[in-house]
């Protein structure tokens, strides 16, 4: 069985990310670093292809930025890399990345699991992964904390997800789209072996025209990023016994209308 | 009809709190569209759901009855959805931005090749009748104004505590009409096995309060028994349990905490606050115990009123915090635990 694992690039967790002047965001001199949340799916890509005797395929949409995601993911020990670019889509409408990433995993071909992270931070969404099951016909299983039992003959699957009530046990055909939690599994660091295969590597980058598909019409577009409003500044230490502190909190959180 | 849709979620046939804000979210869009809201409730037992939806903002009710919807399942409630956007072609689906709310709206916008914001803080209108969005990017770091720039039906998913839900009104109850099901048991592949609900959890997405707890649990001044394997999770674990909990009961919050504590298994995962965990903006967030990474901060940045509890003055929660007090943590939750019951009388 053979896996595609999407994932992209997104500034370091602890980088400072601040929107500019003209509406555009910048995070300094910080690196970047696989987005968190997708740690979790290139390590149940690789165990996964591995079980089923397939091989491991991470893919990126967006500019050259996502490299270093794809390199990070050779080196933890996916078997090939991919990146789509193509003026024609905008990474950050779910509707254009859904069709590029379901025409990238036809294009491969051959595939009967394709894993996300929970979200991509950056975009701060998770709609694009449920958009590519969609475009490509198949299952979505979202929010998966343990993938149970896979029957590669009969070519079904049972995971748990996880929803704000609990746990659903959930079984289903392959092929299918699956997002991961950070419960699912415990990531690898690169190894130093493959840090040097991956820094060796050629990554293929495919255009629309490679994909087979005609530019999708837009449907959102990002106008402009603005930093946070001002957070209150105000501060009041309470000092004191623990009594007296426990009688001041108190006294403030009725004032502040909270309690 | 070219009303706004709104999906009602509701789990063991109670709704929500955050559907009602998604109506309210809706009736404002409807509003400024000069159409109505119709609310969507979809599997068996929902009439007196479609009762309540009047109360908050509906102005019809469109139910979809049958056995095979009373167990959320996302392609037969996308059937459900998407066939009734392509034959209705509403203006705009709203929902709350819950699991099943982003899955569920994200599937049918996909299949009618519609637009979609997703989790946003605020909208608005354009002249034109483009809905606009604010929405967190970057782990909430920044703000990203998104806008709807191609498509018949818009579909807007809203943030958790983000809208406020509408003051219950009296009246009639809506008109209720049904819509035909879908897909028939054999074109749905996926299979729900059972469900496991964690008994007594509050929803940190909902939560008007919460309590969390970091790495400093660990210091419990009580000795863990001499079986208990690992003694700091032992300690951890018996500070949740009989030291926080009884905070969090006595203000009826939910229990949160920070990546260090759930990755030391001192709490299960569903609890973490922060980047890789639940994004939450109560009214009131008290950290116990937590020394305020950026990571945590990106969970619970937005609440309105931090408590900083910790014994280390220059940890950076408190340049957060509104209000902070250094000490044992030990010794100040049992203390506010005591005075919350006195004052609250609970
Ligand atoms: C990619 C990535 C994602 C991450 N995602 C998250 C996330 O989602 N959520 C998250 O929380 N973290 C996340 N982190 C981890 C984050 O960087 C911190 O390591 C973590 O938040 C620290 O948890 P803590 O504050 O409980 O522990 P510490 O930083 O160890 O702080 C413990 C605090 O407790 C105080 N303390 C100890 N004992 C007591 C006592 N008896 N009374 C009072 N105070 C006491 C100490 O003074 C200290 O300030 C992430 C990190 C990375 C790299
Ligand atoms: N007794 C103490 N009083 C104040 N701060 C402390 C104390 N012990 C530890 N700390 C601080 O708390 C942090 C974590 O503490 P701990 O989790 O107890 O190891 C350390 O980095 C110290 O700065």
């Amino acid at each position: 069985m053979s896996v595609v694992v999407f994932t992209r690039s997104t500034p370091d967790t602890a980088a400072k990310v601040e929107a500019d002047a003209s509406g555009g965001v910048s995070w300094g001199d910080a690196s970047t670093v696989v987005n968190p949340w997708d740690e979790y799916a290139l390590e149940e890509g690789i165990l996964q292809a591995k079980a089923g005797a397939g091989k491991a395929v991470v893919v990126a949409i967006g500019g050259e930025l996502h490299n270093e995601a794809l390199k990070h993911s050779l080196a933890m020990g996916l078997d090939e890399a991919a990146r789509v670019e193509d003026a024609g889509i905008d990474p950050t409408d779910s509707l254009a990345y859904a069709t590029a990433a379901a025409a990238a995993v036809k294009k491969i071909g051959d595939i009967d699991l394709v894993l996300f992270g929970k979200e991509s931070v950056d975009v701060g969404s998770d709609q694009h992964i449920v958009q590519t099951a969609r475009k490509l016909g198949w299952t979505m299983l979202s929010y998966v904390s343990k993938i149970v039992a896979v029957d590669y003959a009969a070519k079904t699957i049972k995971v748990e997800r996880m929803l704000e009530e609990g746990k659903q046990v959930v079984t289903s055909k392959l092929p299918v789209v699956i997002s991961v939690m950070k419960d699912i599994n415990e990531p690898r660091y690169p190894s130093f072996i493959g840090i040097r295969k991956a820094s060796k590597a050629v990554i293929p980058v495919w255009s629309l025209g490679d994909l087979g598909i005609a530019a999708p019409l837009p449907r959102t577009k990002v106008v402009r990023y603005k930093n946070l409003p001002a957070r209150d500044t105000r501060f009041e230490l309470i000092e004191g016994t623990p009594e007296e502190q426990a009688k001041v909190l108190v006294d403030r959180l009725i004032e502040e209308k909270v309690l | 009809m070219s009303a706004v849709i709104a999906w009602v979620e509701a789990f063991n046939g109670k709704a929500i709190p955050a559907t009602w804000e998604a109506l309210a979210a809706a009736r404002m869009l409807a509003d400024t569209f000069g159409v109505s809201v119709a609310a969507l409730i979809i599997g068996e037992g929902g009439e007196a759901l479609a009762a309540e939806t009047g109360q908050y903002g509906a102005d019809e009710v469109l139910l979809c009855a049958d056995s095979s919807l009373n167990n959320y399942r996302l392609e037969a409630y996308a059937g459900v959805l998407t066939a009734l956007v392509q034959s209705r072609q509403p203006r705009a689906v709203v929902a709350a931005a819950t699991s099943r709310g982003r899955e569920l709206l994200a599937a049918s916008a996909a299949d009618t090749d519609s637009p979609m914001l997703g989790d946003v803080l605020s909208l608005s209108v354009s002249a034109d009748g483009w809905i606009s969005a604010d929405r967190a990017g970057y782990a909430g770091k920044v703000l990203s104004e998104t806008v709807v720039v191609g498509g018949e039906t818009q579909f807007v998913t809203v943030r958790s505590r983000a809208f406020k839900a509408l003051d219950p009104k009296g009246g009639a109850a809506p008109q209720v009409s049904s819509v035909a099901l879908a897909l028939g048991e054999d074109q749905i592949v996926s299979k729900v096995e059972r469900f496991e609900t964690e008994a007594g959890t509050v929803n940190l997405t909902d939560a008007a309060v919460i309590v969390s707890g970091g790495r400093g649990m660990a210091n419990n001044p009580k000795d863990a028994p001499a079986d208990a394997g690992d003694a700091a999770v032992w300690k951890a674990r018996d500070g949740f349990a009989n030291v926080l909990q009884p905070l969090a009961d006595s203000l009826g919050a939910a229990v949160g905490a920070s990546r260090a504590a759930v990755d030391a298994g001192y709490i299960p995962y569903a609890h973490q606050v922060g980047q890789t965990g639940k994004v939450v903006a109560p009214d009131l967030y008290i950290a116990a115990g937590i020394s305020g990474a950026i990571q945590h901060q990106a969970g619970m940045r937005t609440s309105k009123i931090i408590v900083a509890i910790n014994k280390d003055k220059e940890a950076p929660i408190f340049k957060m915090a509104r209000f902070g007090l250094v000490g044992d943590l030990y010794q100040i939750i049992p203390a506010l635990t005591a005075e919350v019951k006195k004052r609250l009388g609970k």
